[in-house]
């Protein structure tokens, strides 16, 4: 049906990318469903390992309920303001999507600064990754899902200098809405993380 | 799924209405759903957070199938309210990666969790001499 319209109306690629914005979009999911792959093999590991605390620490000696909490609220949060500058893009609001942008990047800061107090804190305690083989695959989930994060905070950047120098014109609105699939994908990730690492772990 | 000629006048009148929702990208949200999404989202990680901190219900395994059952509700909520997924955006074909990519991820952690269950299960029990020269 698309192929038909396009026939008929060839300056449209002149005046748009080179490829239709639909191949980007779908490309990108399927990045995204190949990082799920990723995490769900990381899952498994966990899955196996996660009972085996070779006599150390399990994860009710461990885990800080309440510091998880602030942890999800605080990726949960990244989530809406992000929600909310595709709104100011979509509005062609350029200074207000920028605005929304370097909320979501602090709330991602945060998120990521109490993670790495935690990890600074179960190493401090003796509880590295080296311990046991259910700190190994703890460590390996959570920093991956944390790499992805301090990547996503570095597009963020990336992308408010774009729209600054920029503007919101049609490639940076196809970036953004990637990097919008890419960071509420990494809440989703988040949500398996504190279910069945942090609350399954500790209830035991 | 509304068929527009991708004229230049198209691109003008872009900005015009926002208000339907193109045929060739994925749907964007309306404030109105981000904040219902948001609202889900708090109500559905406050529960589980809620149950295991305060330890309100008495059987460990109840606890657990709620949190994961919330969970995995939870998930879907991000699916359709910030992900904006549906059956139609591209064609169908964001759908059909998504479900391929449940169907591996169901074999991976299903097959990996029973296969290595079963492992433990049966290996050979260990007695108290050899507990002893364990590294």
């Amino acid at each position: 049906m698309t192929n038909a319209t396009q026939t008929e109306a060839p300056q449209f690629y002149l005046e748009e990318e080179h490829h239709p914005e639909g191949s980007t979009m779908l490309g990108f999911w399927i990045y995204l469903m190949s990082d799920c792959l990723i995490f769900a093999v990381l899952f498994a590991t966990h899955g196996v390992l996660g009972r085996n605390y070779a006599a150390g620490p399990s994860p009710a000696d461990l885990f800080d309920l309440s510091l998880v909490a602030i942890n999800t609220a605080m990726l949960l949060l990244s989530s809406i303001t992000y929600g909310f500058a595709m709104l100011q893009m979509e509005r062609n609001a350029k200074m207000e999507t920028i605005f929304w942008l370097g909320v979501t990047a602090v709330f991602g800061l945060a998120f990521l600064s109490l993670e790495l107090y935690e990890f600074y804190h179960l190493i401090q305690e003796g509880a590295g990754p080296t311990r046991s083989a259910f700190l190994s695959s703890f460590f390996t989930l959570v920093g991956t899902h944390g790499l992805h994060v301090t990547f996503g905070i570095i597009w963020i950047v990336t992308m408010m200098v774009q729209v600054r120098m920029h503007g919101l014109i049609p490639e940076n609105r196809r970036r953004l809405m990637c990097l919008s699939m890419f960071w509420h994908f990494l809440d989703v990730i988040w949500i398996g993380v504190f279910s069945f690492v942090y609350l399954i772990g500790v209830i035991g | 799924m509304s068929s527009q000629p991708h004229s230049l006048a198209h691109e003008d009148a872009h900005e015009a209405h926002h208000g339907h929702s193109h045929g060739h990208e994925a749907g964007h949200g309306s404030l109105r759903s981000y904040m219902v999404g948001f609202a889900l989202s708090v109500v559905l990680t406050a529960i589980p957070f809620a149950l295991v901190m305060s330890g309100a219900l008495d059987s460990k395994m109840a606890t657990a199938v709620v949190v994961m059952g919330l969970g995995a509700i939870q998930i879907v909520v991000h699916m359709i309210f910030f992900l904006h997924m549906n059956q139609r955006s591209e064609g169908g074909w964001t759908m059909m990666a998504l479900i391929f990519t449940l169907i591996i991820v169901g074999i991976a952690l299903a097959g990996s969790l029973w296969v290595m269950h079963h492992l433990n299960v049966n290996m050979m029990p260990m007695t108290h001499e050899m507990m002893k020269n364990m590294p």
